[in-house]
């Protein structure tokens, strides 16, 4: 046994505590619980924060904050932000691998592959930013004399129940749609595989993701989603992470404001996406105005 | 204030419309009577005499007319969209052809007056279905993937105060992309829903395409309830939008939902006032004000307050409030006595909650329903008449200084379908239009409609768009591979 390899079997690892990612800053759960995180085989991996209502309810305030910002920031900015998080993940793939294999119970080249994924998604909608809009918006021909314009515009705080298998590629699928559009987020992270999702907040912080933009919590899924369906400031909800019972539950919280409401669908996030996460989260705005006429003496060139 | 000139009665004829005595529901190609055997009357709301009377549909009615949809789904969604687009062309020009008659029996039936029905009601009608007539063979390349299926069954409850142009918001778009239809028109206007089936019998459309179920709130909630209808289009109050909502939760029917509104008219000291005051008045006593997207709140900045009041009050003085066929009536009746006895209640609110009511000099005729046009001044935000949808000709007015807090005010209410911006400076509207969480925005103009652009809700008013592109998505199954349904 060389030296080397010596000092490294004696050499205890530092473990990381896992923490939520709420406006910006890394904060444990209000309630001072968590609960214990295990691997595929039940090998413990580490105690994630256990999220209460205060904490949805904080999440929500900093997702209000930050979306006049974010939403107004230019569609070209929010696609170099996006893109951002993608030189990020690349550099940091190896942490992810691990922790995707972990929670998956996936070979490190499966994990490899879906970790890639991952990134390339970020990379894909981080082109959406400033194309969305002349596919779904554009010019209305009205049979009068006005201007007649239609515009997609995000439909603001957007919680998001994170697919409970695909820990990692799912998460970035549901998130970078609704982020891309100028919409805030707050997302429930797998209840059985919350790792990846607690360490792509740190990702995120380094990004240039104002804070507040994306807000991550870890926990039990039912007790969180359900203040945030009935949150009367939360404008959307996408129920990928529920269970039937569970959705239907939530769906009837959210018709209280009446918030937009993305049923849970079979998805294969291995896929190329289509825009249906992207239109999904989307309002439509259509401004009129007259356009005056100079009648036939105009000229004809 | 003294007219100039008094009017000499000029009514159309009743002449050209020949409602019959009764009528039945119109299931599979056929007018039937309703299961149980339950009929309701429908009255002319400006005199309250007895048009007709209609057919109730029930729990079973609605079943058999789901079964008929179903029934004809499966030919009708195989039509090639090109046979689709001849059918939705042929109602078209039926609906052109008749838009004298159809206007006429919408004004008895409803209350507005002719001169809306004529100009605006009937030409939007035709125009939709010829709009979404066009679709129906070009699907493929309107940005929804290749070869969009259509849902299935359609469910579609619509309110009385547009009864047949929302209904051709409904049912254009889905026929066009090869749905089949039950829809259920308000129990105060079933009239011209009932016309329309004729319309469909003239221009061939095979049995059990579209099937009118006339009734009441019953038959609307049995319609979105039904297991196999695949899709909920509603138009109406946001409660009632509201229980939708949690009714089909869990479910795999799609829904939209055009909803209640209370539109901010934003006006800056700069606009031309003179306009200004038109689209005011056109925002808030179109149809009598019972119009989702009616600018109900007034937003005058305040350096301008009392010369906009004084020229909107000498214009409010000149409407011609009376009988809706008579084509000099600005000002028609009030669509139902529950309907008036709401508007009352809120109106009286209004006063008792300490602001200031004004109505132009107005003699009300001494049958039907009839309010006066209103106006509210001394308003605040807290007021109900700030908040509340009322539904009816009463315009609240309040003040602000600047632009932000114009924004800013716009927005304080759950609801968010539209906003009128009036500025003669082109980067303020822009500016203005951006902030405002609205689906329609009228600068310099207001209360404006077409079948190509798309109009619906943020927030409370709901979700879905109707009309245009966007008009489609409704009634189209996503093909993307994110969302096999």
């Amino acid at each position: 046994m060389s030296a080397a390899e010596k000092s490294e079997q004696q050499r205890l690892s530092v473990f990381k505590t896992y923490k939520l990612y709420v406006g910006g800053k890394f904060p444990r759960s209000e309630s001072g619980r968590v609960y214990e995180v295990t691997d595929s085989k039940g090998k413990w991996l580490a105690n994630a924060p256990q999220s209460s209502r205060k904490d949805a309810r904080d999440a929500v305030v900093a997702a209000r904050k930050a979306f006049g910002g974010w939403s107004g920031a230019t569609a070209y900015n929010r696609g170099q932000i996006l893109y951002r998080v993608a030189e990020m993940l690349e550099g940091r793939k190896e942490q992810f691998v691990r922790e995707v294999a972990d929670a998956e119970g996936l070979s490190k080249a499966k994990a490899a592959a879906v970790v890639d994924a991952a990134i390339d998604r970020w990379v894909w909608y981080a082109g959406w930013t400033d194309k969305i809009a002349q596919v779904v918006g554009g010019g209305n021909p009205v049979a009068g004399p006005f201007f007649n314009l239609s515009s997609p515009e995000p439909t603001g705080v957007v919680t998001v129940l994170a697919p409970q298998e695909s820990s990692f590629l799912g998460l970035v699928s549901v998130i970078a749609p609704v982020i891309a559009t100028g919409n805030t987020v707050i997302v429930i992270a797998s209840e059985k595989s919350p790792l990846p999702a607690l360490s792509l907040g740190e990702v995120l912080a380094t990004s240039d993701v104002p804070g507040g933009v994306v807000n991550i919590l870890s926990g039990r899924t039912s007790e969180i989603a359900a203040p945030l369906a009935a949150h009367q400031d939360v404008n959307a909800i996408d129920l990928a992470g529920a269970d039937d019972v569970l959705a239907k539950e939530l769906e009837i919280a959210a018709a209280d404001n009446l918030k937009r409401v993305l049923r849970p669908q079979p998805v294969d996030y291995a896929r190329t996406p289509g825009t249906e996460r992207l239109t999904a989260f989307l309002e439509t705005k259509t401004v009129w105005h007259p356009t005056g006429s100079l009648g036939a003496s105009g000229s004809s060139y | 204030m003294a007219s100039a000139f008094e009017y000499a009665p000029a009514p159309e004829s009743r002449s050209v419309v020949d409602i019959a005595p009764s009528y039945g529901l119109f299931i599979d190609g056929e007018f039937v009577e309703a299961a149980e055997g339950k009929v309701f009357k429908t009255v002319s709301p400006s005199t309250e005499e007895v048009l007709s009377e209609i057919a109730q549909a029930g729990e079973a009615d609605v079943d058999r007319a789901v079964k008929a949809a179903r029934k004809a789904f499966v030919k009708w969604s195989a039509l090639p969209g090109s046979e689709r687009a001849k059918y939705l062309f042929r109602i078209a020009r039926i609906i052109q052809e008749r838009s004298r008659e159809l206007a006429v029996l919408e004004t008895l039936d409803n209350g507005k007056p002719i001169k809306e029905t004529r100009d605006a009601d009937l030409p939007l009608v035709a125009a939709h279905f010829f709009y979404y007539a066009g679709w129906a063979d070009k699907l493929d390349h309107a940005g929804f993937g290749a070869n969009p299926r259509p849902l299935g069954v359609a469910g579609q409850v619509i309110p009385w105060n547009f009864p047949l142009l929302m209904l051709a918001w409904k049912i254009a778009p889905a026929l066009a992309t090869g749905n089949t239809v039950v829809l259920k028109p308000a129990e105060t206007t079933p009239l011209s829903a009932l016309f329309f089936a004729d319309i469909c019998r003239q221009a061939g459309l095979p049995r059990g395409v579209v099937n009118i179920l006339p009734g009441y709130g019953d038959a609307g909630a049995a319609l979105v309830a039904h297991p196999d209808v695949d899709k909920v289009a509603f138009t109406g109050s946001t409660a009632v939008g509201k229980a939708i909502a949690r009714q089909i939760a869990g479910s795999h029917k799609k829904v939209t939902l055009e909803l209640g509104g209370k539109g901010a008219n934003i006006v800056f000291d700069d606009a031309p006032i003179d306009q200004a005051v038109e689209g005011i008045v056109s925002g808030i006593f179109f149809n009598q004000g019972q119009v989702c997207c009616a600018g109900s709140r007034l937003l005058v900045q305040e350096s301008i307050h009392d010369e906009l009041l004084d020229s909107l009050k000498r214009r409010l003085s000149t409407l011609r409030l009376g009988d809706p066929l008579d084509k000099n009536t600005d000002i028609g009746a009030i669509n139902s006595a529950e309907q008036l006895s709401r508007i009352t209640t809120l109106v009286d609110q209004g006063e008792a909650e300490g602001a200031e009511r004004w109505s132009p000099a107005c003699e009300l005729p001494s049958s039907g329903y009839w309010f006066a046009p209103t106006l509210f001044t001394n308003v605040t935000q807290a007021h109900t008449i700030a908040r509340d949808e009322i539904f009816g000709p009463v315009l609240s007015v309040l003040t602000f200084r600047t632009p932000d807090e114009a924004v800013a005010k716009a927005n304080n209410s759950p609801y968010g379908l539209s906003a009128g911006i009036w500025t003669e400076k082109g980067s303020r509207i822009l500016a203005v239009a951006s902030k405002l969480r609205a689906g329609v925005i009228w600068s310099n103009t207001f209360n404006k409609f077409d079948p190509t652009s798309p109009f619906g809700g943020y927030k409370e008013s709901g979700f879905g768009r109707e009309g245009g592109r966007h008009g489609l998505e409704a009634y189209l199954a996503p093909s993307s591979p994110e969302g096999e349904r």
